[in-house]
């Protein structure tokens, strides 16, 4: 099996799966918001924006502090930057192994086109 | 038509990568199913061979493919078994390394349309669990850590006493 699976990096993917909560990371982008401000524009209950953040916490891309009754949810980045870059390595590779691909083809029809020239008929 | 690679999850299980290439199909799927044009491409990260490229190109035929790194001579070995040829438009094969770096098995599905003399490519691996095909995409990396292209090299390529 894989070495370190990363039951973190799943639960990132977990938290990306839903529109609502990407909704509510863009939202979190550039400032600090509650959740009565988060389930605002989303015209979700309380509760269950709450169950979102929850599970964005879980994910550490969401962290929450509590002053009085509000619950103030700010964005954590770097698990989404670690994501990306494993999705880029692996997109690194197959790119390579295509670009080399397009060599290989280009050879391929020179090869065609001088065999279809020798050919008389 | 534009020759950029997409890499996308679709469904529960499915990695789907599409691709087009500047040339007509029989050829780009001789590139897929000739062993020694096959090695010629199917390279994987820099500074790794494949010295292994063995292709039985019918309905229950095998594949074996293996790489070796330059550097150290580690080497990583996959293969499968063919489920269906349709030349030049089909190709279903199972994927399984020897080294698991996802559990079980996968579905690989090559599919070339044409379309005045360019071909796309549309390629589908399907996993055996949901939990497999996000292993795949999110990478074996704990949270925290920076997986720079060389960690993705090691790992995807040379999984060496792996523990659970």
């Amino acid at each position: 099996m894989v070495t370190d699976r990363s039951p973190a990096l799943d639960r990132v993917f977990h938290a990306l799966a839903h529109p609502a909560r990407r909704a509510i990371l863009r939202q979190l982008t550039n400032s600090e918001r509650n959740l009565s401000e988060l389930s605002a524009p989303l015209r979700m209950s309380f509760p269950a924006a709450s169950k979102h953040v929850r599970v964005l916490e879980r994910a550490r891309l969401v962290r929450r502090r509590i002053v009085g009754r509000s619950h103030l949810c700010r964005i954590e980045g770097e698990p989404l930057a670690d994501a990306s870059k494993w999705l880029e390595g692996y997109r690194e590779v197959w790119e390579r192994s295509y670009a080399a691909l397009d060599e290989l083809l280009e050879e391929m029809k020179v090869k065609e086109r001088r065999k279809r020239g020798n050919d008389p008929s | 038509m534009k020759n950029k690679l997409t890499i996308a999850a679709r469904g529960d299980r499915e990695i789907v990568m599409t691709r087009d290439f500047d040339a007509p199909r029989p050829l780009v799927w001789d590139a897929h199913t000739k062993p020694e044009l096959v090695k010629r491409w199917l390279l994987g990260p820099a500074g790794w061979t494949m010295p292994v490229c063995e292709i039985d190109l019918r309905i229950g035929g095998k594949y074996r493919y293996v790489w070796k790194k330059s550097s150290d001579g580690h080497e990583m070995g996959m293969g499968g078994v063919f489920r269906e040829v349709s030349a030049p438009t089909r190709l279903v094969a199972t994927e399984r390394f020897d080294d698991a770096w996802y559990p079980g098995e996968a579905i690989d599905t090559t599919e070339l349309a044409e379309r005045s003399g360019k071909t796309s490519l549309t390629l589908t691996v399907e996993y055996e669990s949901r939990e497999a095909r996000d292993g795949v995409l999110a990478g074996p990396m704990s949270s925290g850590m920076e997986a720079g292209y060389d960690r993705l090299e090691e790992l995807l390529f040379s999984l060496k006493g792996t523990k659970r």
